[in-house]
């Protein structure tokens, strides 16, 4: 199969999309002239127009209230929130609006709104723009969370997320956009709230999404040179949480690692390990790891940087201890 | 004390003979239909029938029904956390409205959103709003939308004066204005945000001049008087249609119960009060109607006795009407793909 990065996954995406659905378009900050600040929306406009694909001024909360808007009045938007470290700009309006008028209408309109938006740290950017915020939004009902670390996940994912009736928060990481792996061309879907096995094993369990995937893969690779077989899961949607294929696993392997690069405490880690304890409590042979970012605002320093998320090494070395 | 800008006495008088007697009808039951609903639900609250709070639009009738007459079925509204008017004049039922405002499985919403989410996207209604300002981006995206499409809507973007002051107010205004999209945004100032009064909140009093940054045109109205509002709509609303863009119109009005119903108004005083509901939009109308001989005395009594009665029967729809079932509490969080 051709290799593709994952940018061009995403970008390879949406132009699919915007081909097959005259309804979907696309708005956000720099998406169309510029192509994106990373890039992934890069020629779209020339291909579809300034119409479909709209630069809008710096109006975060304008973003995502008209994207609504026009999400339950007959439209397919996309739109692009620059850096995840933006949303409190517009939380009110994801949290309050997108997510709950489904329910707040009695089930009377549907919102195919998708979010895009990147997070992580790895460029040094400092605290403004180097977050792990997926966590927050699992406290939101009405919202799922998509969150992929491959590129063939990640075109098929989107795919799939534009054509979902309901919000979409679709969460990318900066340093995963020059990755590159195999990706099917044309049509490719994969189903929202599905976990997949990255890498199987008897040992322990490894819950790993967005960027901590790979750390995570790479430490069972290190793993397994010394004998320990861990399964590498990776959950793809945050919300709702594919907990049938985790617990499967955790039943299978009797201990439980999760791997997050946000703050390690109210993180995801602390919502999926809970409810390993609730499915999976009789099988645990030691608590559930939680290997995840360091409670502090993200520093600019490269040195500190390095230290406030988990690494291959890390990951690698805390297993170790848990499984010997 | 900022003064409403009146459209032009002589304007006013050849619309006046322009009224059908059953426009007249129509726009006077409105009035009456808000005005009782809400005098029913001061009345429930007060029984502990109607629990929770309600935001009252008593006093601010004229604002909803002139802006409604003056727009198609098929257009789009977004409301406000004081949105009964807007939900009733948008064509809301009324059977339905109170019964959500009861929190029944039979209200519009399911019982699911209450006085603070009306809604009915069926009816173009973009539904009512907990959040102040919260709708306005709500309205500029239908707004895009319909310019997308290529459709023949316009939309209709309900707020007080205290959204003129949020964030996404000033979002959504440029947007609209850069874009040229068919919103009227339309601002019901009743003088106050909660306690605060505009002259305190705002630095600037005459709320027209917001709309000076995003490049649309912006007038006052008199929000006391239904005609005077459908005409302003009206103007504007053939502008937003034809594709010049969006206006900002404001419309001077007044709440008569207080903010919620734990609000004591010791921020206003009994004269102010007593001057706007001396130019009480019912009044005013149904007197200027029978002055021009397009409605009887008898007619309007008739009329507000019909209304009574619809009301009662509404009231009893709601009350008689049962929760929603324990099922219904997960139900409707997301769609069923």
């Amino acid at each position: 199969m051709r290799e593709i990065t994952y940018r061009q996954a995403l970008n390879e995406a949406l132009s699919e999309e915007m081909e097959r659905d005259q309804s979907v378009f696309l708005m956000g900050e720099d998406i169309a002239v510029y192509g994106g600040a990373y890039g992934v929306t890069l020629n779209l406009m020339q291909k579809f127009g300034e119409k479909r694909v709209r630069d809008t001024a710096i109006s975060e909360a304008a973003i995502i209230g008209a994207g609504l808007g026009a999400a339950i009045t007959g439209m397919r938007p996309v739109v692009e929130i620059m850096y995840i470290d933006f949303m409190g700009i517009c939380l009110e309006q994801i949290g309050n609006q997108v997510a709950k008028i489904r329910y707040m209408f009695g089930g009377k309109t549907k919102v195919p709104l998708v979010i895009r938006t990147e997070g992580g740290a790895g460029r040094t950017l400092g605290a403004h723009h180097s977050q792990s915020l997926e966590s927050w939004f699992l406290h939101v009902p009405g919202l799922k969370v998509v969150i992929p670390a491959t590129p063939a996940d990640a075109k098929g994912l989107l795919k799939s997320s534009i054509r979902e009736d309901n919000p979409i928060l679709f969460i990318e990481h900066k340093m995963l956009y020059n990755v590159k792996g195999p990706v099917p061309e044309g049509e490719y879907l994969l189903p929202i709230g599905k976990a997949d096995v990255k890498r199987p094993g008897k040992d322990a369990t490894v819950i790993a999404y967005s960027r901590m995937l790979y750390f995570a893969l790479e430490a069972a690779k290190r793993l397994a040179e010394e004998g320990i077989e861990v399964e590498v899961i990776d959950p793809r949607t945050l919300l709702p949480l594919d907990m049938e294929m985790i617990s499967e696993s955790v039943r299978k392997t009797h201990r439980a690692i999760i791997v997050e690069e946000g703050t390690k405490t109210g993180g995801t880690g602390a919502e999926i390990g809970m409810q390993v304890m609730e499915n999976c409590f009789d099988y645990l042979d030691a608590p559930v790891l939680r290997i995840a970012g360091a409670d502090v605002p993200m520093p600019k320093s490269p040195v500190l940087e390095k230290l406030a998320i988990p690494d291959a090494d890390r990951i690698y070395r805390e297993i170790k201890k848990l499984v010997s | 004390m900022y003064q409403a800008t009146l459209v032009a006495e002589e304007k006013l008088k050849k619309y006046m003979k322009k009224i059908t007697k059953n426009e007249a009808r129509h726009l006077l039951k409105q009035m009456m239909q808000i005005r009782q609903f809400e005098d029913a639900i001061m009345d429930l609250m007060a029984r502990n029938i109607a629990e929770g709070g309600s935001h009252l639009y008593a006093g601010e009738e004229a604002c909803a029904v002139g802006a409604m007459a003056a727009i198609r079925e098929n257009d789009y509204i977004t409301s406000t956390h004081r949105g009964h008017g807007h939900a009733i004049a948008k064509g809301g039922s009324l059977p339905e409205l109170m019964a959500e405002i009861l929190g029944k499985e039979t209200g519009v919403c399911k019982g699911k959103g209450g006085s603070l989410h009306l809604a009915d996207v069926s009816k173009g209604n973009l539904g009512a709003n907990g959040i102040v300002g919260g709708s306005i981006g709500i309205a500029a995206g239908a707004g895009l939308s319909i310019q997308l499409r290529g459709t023949n809507q316009i939309v209709l973007c309900f707020f007080g004066d205290g959204a003129t002051n949020t964030g996404l107010f000033h979002e959504s205004l440029n947007m609209a204005g850069k874009w040229k999209l068919p919103v009227v945004f339309i601002c019901e100032n009743n003088l106050y945000g909660m306690s605060v009064s505009v002259e305190r909140a705002c630095a600037v009093n005459d709320l027209t001049k917001k709309a000076v940054p995003y490049n649309m045109p912006a007038e006052c109205c008199d929000g006391m008087d239904v005609l005077a509002v459908k005409d302003m709509v009206t103007k504007y609303a053939a502008t937003a249609r034809k594709g010049d863009g969006p206006a900002l119109i404001v419309c001077n009005t007044y709440r008569y119960y207080g903010h919620s119903r734990s609000d004591p108004r010791a921020y206003r005083t009994k004269e102010e009060e007593k001057s706007w509901r001396d130019r009480d939009c019912i009044m005013a109308f149904s007197r200027k109607m029978q002055e021009q001989t397009v409605l009887t005395e008898k007619e309007v009594a008739d009329l507000d006795k019909e209304v009574t009665a619809e009301l009662e029967a509404a009231i009893d729809f709601a009350i008689k009407s049962p929760d929603p079932k324990p099922e219904e509490l997960y139900r409707d969080v997301y769609y069923e793909m």
